[in-house]
């Protein structure tokens, strides 16, 4: 479906993508920002998905429970682990607001 | 045939919905002030992705289907289940390794995928092949060494495995991966056996690879094995035809290296430093060049210290962190501020476990942000401070970094607490720090050591400044 060459310029575009709207954050993000990455590539979920749909033998079945049972993981963790973090700074500019 | 045609496009339609939420979401990520909302969006497109992605495979035709289907939605709630609870619960100073953990498990599912079709034997073509091959190598190196970095941080891994001829070994696992990887790919020897030891020895790398690196490198490391996660989803979204999964893949995979990268700069080591050579190593020469003694001083004079001082500085670092103590320093800081105390935070840029671990944990605490500075709009402020306040920092504070080129951090931009006026350290006792450097600034003639847990010692410092009056 996706050709040899289109896939190399989605490749290409996105990494541009990747790295620009990287550069413009401040420090003080970094550690959410990783985590937000994190959960992002928790896209995984629906390649494992895909994977474990077309299983036809049960040692494919079981890498591919794993699998969705992995990127699950990834993809959920990494949600709550950022919004919590992220949240935290949202409090504290409100209390700045205040004072 | 036409029904399916259809479906598949609009599958592809909310892949390409979900991929531009992503990068909207990043986006937003990038200033505190809309990056809750970015983390909505990026979760809004992980949802819609999700949801026709199972509406897709349970319409396929496949005789297992069902049996499929009810496995993909089991596994689906049992890792989220566990992972919703598990992010739920942790303390903020953990955060670190948790995203190791959910890291490596991304990493584990591309070597899932990958596994998927090297051992299923279809029909692919070599490149097919061996793009499946290179992402799961890259994603099982990741979950592997994401778990390592897990163990570490949380302390059920206390020592750095080193041994000589380390590096040599490595090099040894990592060219019998690539070796069972080529048998694999060019159909040499495709059966399962060279496909299990094809993930085998990739995992034994990522052990291998992540063992001997230190605590005060992890950061970098996880980092690190993000990008490699996102660089692994990319490759098996390659070999599924999923643009969702390449894009999204491929964005982590360069931000993910930028990341990195910055983070090994303000650390002033190069990735090459962090991976293949050890602080212990390096830092043998330069290390004993600082002489004098550090001079103890009881938490109820340097209450006073404090709470007659016109301007203070602290500067937090892991030990703050790992004593999560963040809510008793702001409540020090805040009997200060009564005090007519002029308070300020100085923030490294690799202060505590990742950058930023530090802004978020006074975040949590109710720090206001206009009381945070960071290192370059700090540093010239040290000479007007009464009082630098050190509650368990170390090399970011060590001057040796300016001016002993034998000493291993020399180079490394610091906070300049050597210049303030007074200078309090609270340390948990007289022993190096994390990278077994010793500090110059700890022997200065205006150093004063407050030793203990911060957490008590910041205590104790509340309960003097309150009787200072």
């Amino acid at each position: 479906m996706i050709d040899g060459v289109i896939a190399l310029y989605i490749f290409m575009l996105a990494a541009f993508t990747g790295y620009e709207v990287i550069s413009r954050v401040p420090v003080i993000l970094h550690t959410p920002l990783m985590s937000g990455s994190n959960f992002i590539h928790g896209i995984v979920l629906v390649g494992a998905m895909v994977a474990l749909a077309t299983a036809d033998s049960t040692l494919v079945r079981v890498i591919g429970v794993i699998g969705v049972f992995l990127a699950a993981g990834n993809a959920v963790g990494g949600y709550v682990a950022t919004e919590r973090m992220l949240q935290m700074f949202v409090a504290a500019g409100k209390k700045k607001g205040k004072t | 045939m036409d029904y399916a045609h259809s479906a598949q496009e609009l599958v592809q339609l909310s892949y390409l919905a979900a991929a531009f939420l992503f990068i909207v979401g990043l986006k937003r990520m990038s200033s505190p002030l809309t990056a809750v909302s970015g983390i909505r969006w990026a979760g809004v497109g992980m949802v819609l992705a999700t949801i026709v992605t199972l509406l897709y495979v349970g319409l396929g035709d496949n005789p297992n289907v069902r049996l499929n289907v009810a496995l993909i939605v089991g596994a689906i709630a049992a890792g989220g289940v566990l992972a919703w609870v598990s992010g739920k619960r942790v303390a903020m100073t953990d955060m670190p390794q948790m995203i190791a953990l959910y890291n490596g498990m991304g990493g584990g599912a591309a070597a899932a995928i990958s596994a998927v079709v090297l051992y299923g034997g279809t029909e692919q073509s070599v490149t097919h092949l061996t793009i499946a091959a290179v992402g799961g190598f890259i994603g099982s190196v990741s979950f592997s060494g994401s778990l390592i970095a897990f163990g570490k941080l949380q302390g059920l891994i206390t020592k750095s495995v080193r041994f000589s001829g380390q590096k040599l070994v490595n090099l040894a696992i990592l060219l019998a991966t690539i070796g069972f990887g080529i048998a694999v790919v060019s159909g040499y020897s495709d059966g399962p056996l060279a496909v299990s030891l094809f993930f085998g020895f990739a995992l034994l790398l990522g052990i291998a690879m992540t063992l001997p690196i230190g605590g005060a490198d992890m950061p970098v490391v996880i980092s690190l094995y993000n990008a490699l996660t996102g660089l692994a989803v990319g490759f098996e979204g390659f070999v599924l035809d999923n643009a969702a999964m390449i894009i999204a893949g491929t964005v982590v995979g360069a931000a993910g290296t930028l990341l990195t990268q910055l983070m090994a700069k303000a650390m002033n080591r190069s990735l090459a430093n962090v991976l293949f050579a050890n602080f212990g190593e390096s830092s043998g020469g330069g290390a004993s060049t600082v002489t004098g003694s550090q001079k103890p001083i009881e938490a109820s004079d340097a209450g006073v210290m404090l709470a007659f001082s016109q301007k203070v500085i602290v500067v937090p670092g892991y030990g703050m962190a790992v004593a999560q103590a963040q809510h008793k320093v702001w409540e020090l800081c805040q009997l200060l501020i009564e005090h007519g105390v002029q308070v300020k935070f100085a923030i490294h840029p690799v202060a505590g476990r990742m950058p930023g671990h530090m802004n978020v944990l006074l975040a949590e605490a109710g720090v206001p942000y206009e009381l945070i500075a960071d290192l370059d709009e700090i540093n010239a402020e040290f000479d007007t401070a009464d009082v630098a306040l050190i509650i368990g920092a170390n090399d970011v504070v060590n001057p040796d970094a300016r001016t002993n080129k034998a000493s291993p951090i020399y180079g490394m931009p610091i906070l300049a607490a050597d210049k303030a006026k007074n200078v309090i350290v609270i340390k948990r006792g007289q022993g190096q720090g994390f990278s077994g450097i010793d500090n110059a600034l700890f022997v200065l003639d205006n150093t004063r050591m407050l030793y203990g847990d911060a957490q008590s010692a910041v205590g104790q410092l509340i309960q003097a400044v309150k009787a200072a009056g």
